[in-house]
C-alpha cells in the first residue's frame, strides 16, 4: 500500500499546546515538510521567540534555541556567520518581530543575513492574552485597545513585508496566508523558496504568514479563517514583494 | 619572548585572539572602541567573524548565538552599554553559554562621563540583570593582565560554562605598557551541547524557559551548585605587606597600583599599612581579607566610586574590624591623597 501522508521527520512526537484553530500547528508542519523535502534537518538550526511559539523547540526535531523577546535575528546572525553552511531559521510572532524586535529584524535584513524568517502575523500578542500589536488592524478591539485601534492614538498597522522589501539586503520577501488549502500550499512554496534563497546565499529571506488567533479574536476556528479573508488580506495584500535573482 | 608596547584595549583584544576567540560582536562606545576596531582589522584575516551590531542588545544576543555554536566569542563595551546588555547576560548565564564580556568602565549614573570609574562593581558582581545568577568577574591592573586575563577568561568560561566578565577602568584600556606576547592556545575542550546541526546525534536545545515550579527551582539549584564550586576554587587576590599590617587597604584594578605606592610611603613614615588587591571581584576573595585582618585594627576600601566593594569587605569581616572608605568619582585618587588618608586614619586610631 502506498503511504500518502505521514508526520514529517522534522517534527518531534510532542503534543503541541496550541489552541483549537490556531495556525501555528499548520505553519510548524509546513516548515518541517520543507526541511524534510530539502533533506536539511540535520543541518538546520532554528531560533524560536517569546510568544505563543516559545515552546517551538519542543516541536521541531532539529537543533533549536530559545531567544529573548525580539532578539532571534541577532542570535541567528551570529550562528550563520560562524557556521555558514548550516540553515538558520527564526520563527517569530508580530509582537516579537514588529515591536520589541524591530531593530534586530530591520538590521538583519539590511545586512543581508543569509537566514530565513518565518513571521507569524495574527494581529496581536497571543500568549499574554490578546493585547494590541503593531499589526493590530484599525478598529480592532484588543485588551489594550478596548475601544478599537484608532489611528490618531495608536497609529497605523505596520506592513513588515513591504518595509523589509525596501532593504537591499532582502533577497526574498513574501506574504502568504493559511486560511484555506490553496493559500496553505502557497505558503509552503514560499517557505521552500526562502530556504532555497538561503541555500544559494542570495541574502535575507522572510515569509510573513497571516494566521488566525480565534481564542483572542473571540471567534470559532472556522470564523477565524474567514476573519483572515475578510479583514487581514484586504490590508495585508498577499504576494511576493522582493525576489532577488541569482547573478 | 617578544616584548611589545600595546594599548590595554589592544592587548586585551590580542589576548582574546590568542585564546582562540573567533567571533566579536560589538557596538561603539568610549572608552572601549579600540577593542572593536582591533577586532575589525584582525578577524577577517584569521577566519574569524566581526559584526558591528545595531545595538548593545543585538551585540549581546549575537554573543548568545555565537557561543551556542561552541565557538569562543566575545563582546566589549563600556558602562552605559553594559546596562543595555544585562537582559542578554541573564539569558547567557542561565543557558550556561561560555563567553567573554568586557566592561572598559566609566563614570555614571546615566550618561555620566568618560572618566575611568569602578562604579559598575555592584552591577558586575551581583549579576546585573534579572534573576539569580553570577558571572565570574576579573579585574586586571595593567596591559599585561589585559592580555593574560582575556586568555584566562576563556578558559574559565569553557571550564564552568559561564559568562566571564573583565572589568577594567577606562585608564587600563587606554594606557600603553610593554607586555610579553603569549603563545596561542591550541587545546580546547569539547562542547557536545553546542547547537551546530544534529547530524549523528539527538537535537541540542539552548533554552532558558522553565515553566514548572520544581523545574525552575531545580534549575536555580543547579546553577548555584556550580557557583559554589567556583566560589571554592577560583577566588584570587594579591596581597602586599599584610602579615603585620595594622591598617589594610583594599583596592582593585588600576587603583591597586596607585594604592601600593601610598602603602610603601606610609610604611616609610612608620604606619604598618598593607594592601589586598582582589583579582576576582566575583567570587570575592573574602578569605584573603580575613587572613589580612589578623593584626589589623582598621580596613580602608579605596574605590573610584561612592563605595561599593566596601560592602563585600564588611561581609567578609562580619563586624570584626571596622572598614573606612575613601573614593572619588570623576577623578582617580592619586597616591598622595591616599597617603594623607592613611596617615589621617592612623593618627586617629593611634597606629
Amino acid at each position: 500500500m502506498k503511504k500518502v501522508f505521514q508526520k514529517p521527520e522534522s517534527l518531534t512526537d510532542a503534543k503541541n499546546h496550541y489552541c483549537p484553530g490556531c495556525s501555528h500547528g499548520i505553519i510548524h508542519r509546513l516548515v518541517a515538510e520543507c526541511m524534510d523535502e530539502m533533506n536539511i534537518r540535520e543541518k538546520t538550526i532554528g531560533v524560536c521567540p517569546v510568544g505563543c511559539s516559545v515552546l517551538a523547540y519542543d516541536y521541531f526535531n532539529c537543533d533549536m534555541l530559545e531567544a529573548a523577546h525580539g532578539r532571534a535575528p541577532a542570535i541567528a546572525t551570529a550562528i550563520k556567520r560562524l557556521l555558514p553552511d548550516r540553515f538558520l531559521f527564526t520563527y517569530q510572532g508580530d509582537g516579537d518581530l514588529a515591536s520589541i524586535g524591530m531593530a534586530e529584524i530591520v538590521h538583519a535584513s539590511a545586512r543581508g543575513e543569509k537566514i530565513t524568517v518565518i513571521f507569524v502575523n495574527n494581529t496581536l500578542y497571543g500568549m499574554t492574552g490578546g493585547q494590541m500589536a503593531p499589526t493590530t488592524l484599525l478598529g480592532q478591539v484588543t485588551t489594550t485597545s478596548p475601544y478599537g485601534r484608532k489611528a490618531e492614538n495608536e497609529g497605523y498597522p505596520m506592513k513588515m513585508a513591504e518595509l523589509l522589501s525596501s532593504n537591499e539586503g532582502s533577497a526574498y520577501i513574501c506574504r502568504t496566508a493559511v486560511n484555506n488549502p490553496a493559500n496553505i500550499n502557497r505558503t509552503k512554496r514560499a517557505i521552500k523558496k526562502a530556504l532555497q534563497v538561503q541555500e544559494k546565499g542570495l541574502g535575507f529571506s522572510m515569509v510573513e504568514v497571516l494566521s488566525a488567533c480565534p481564542t483572542n479574536w473571540g471567534l470559532s476556528p472556522l470564523d477565524g479563517m474567514k476573519w483572515i479573508e475578510d479583514n487581514m488580506i484586504p490590508y495585508y495584500p498577499l504576494g511576493e514583494f522582493k525576489v532577488k535573482e541569482e547573478q | 619572548m617578544e616584548r611589545v608596547l600595546m594599548k590595554g584595549n589592544e592587548a586585551l583584544a590580542e589576548g582574546a585572539i590568542l585564546a582562540g576567540c573567533r567571533g566579536f560582536f560589538g557596538y561603539p562606545i568610549t572608552p572601549s572602541s579600540e577593542i572593536a576596531e582591533y577586532m575589525a582589522r584582525k578577524m577577517p584575516k584569521i577566519g574569524g567573524v566581526f559584526v558591528q551590531a545595531e545595538s548593545e542588545l543585538a551585540a549581546i544576543n549575537m554573543v548568545y548565538g555565537g557561543a551556542s555554536t561552541g565557538a569562543r566569542v566575545m563582546t566589549a563595551s563600556s558602562s552605559p552599554g553594559l546596562s543595555l546588555k544585562q537582559e542578554g547576560i541573564s539569558f547567557i548565564a542561565e543557558a550556561e553559554l561560555p563567553c567573554l564580556i568586557v566592561n572598559i568602565s566609566r563614570g555614571g549614573p546615566g550618561l555620566g562621563g568618560i572618566q575611568p570609574a569602578q562604579s559598575d562593581y555592584f552591577q558586575a558582581t551581583r549579576g546585573g540583570g534579572h534573576g539569580d545568577y553570577h558571572t565570574i568577574v576579573l579585574a586586571p591592573s595593567g596591559s599585561q593582565e589585559m592580555m593574560d586575563f582575556a586568555m584566562e577568561a576563556f578558559e574559565l568560561a569553557d571550564k564552568y560554562r559561564i559568562p566571564v566578565m573583565i572589568m577594567a577602568e577606562g585608564t587600563l584600556g587606554n594606557i600603553m605598557e610593554p607586555i610579553i606576547m603569549r603563545e596561542p592556545v591550541s587545546k580546547f575542550i569539547e562542547k557536545p551541547w553546542a547547537t551546530t546541526g544534529c547530524k549523528d546525534r539527538k537535537p541540542n536545545i539552548v533554552n532558558t524557559l522553565h515553566l514548572g515550579n520544581e523545574e525552575l527551582e531545580n534549575r536555580n539549584h543547579q546553577l548555584f551548585n556550580k557557583y559554589q564550586i567556583i566560589n571554592e576554587n577560583e577566588k584570587r587576590a594579591d596581597t602586599f605587606l599584610v602579615e603585620d599590617a595594622e591598617l589594610v587597604v583594599v583596592a582593585f584594578g588600576i587603583m591597586s597600583r596607585i594604592v601600593k605606592k601610598a602603602v610603601v610611603e606610609a610604611r616609610k613614615q612608620g604606619v604598618k599599612a598593607g594592601l589586598v588587591r582582589p583579582v576576582t571581584l566575583w567570587p570575592f576573595p573574602d578569605e584573603h581579607i580575613r587572613t589580612a585582618a589578623k593584626n589589623a585594627r582598621l580596613f580602608l576600601s579605596v574605590e573610584i566610586s561612592m563605595g561599593q566593594m566596601i560592602q563585600d569587605i564588611q561581609l567578609a569581616l562580619a563586624g570584626s574590624v571596622p572598614v573606612e572608605f575613601y573614593g572619588r568619582i570623576g577623578f582617580t585618587p592619586n597616591p598622595e591623597e591616599i597617603l594623607q588618608e592613611i596617615l589621617r586614619l592612623a593618627e586617629r586610631e593611634g597606629l
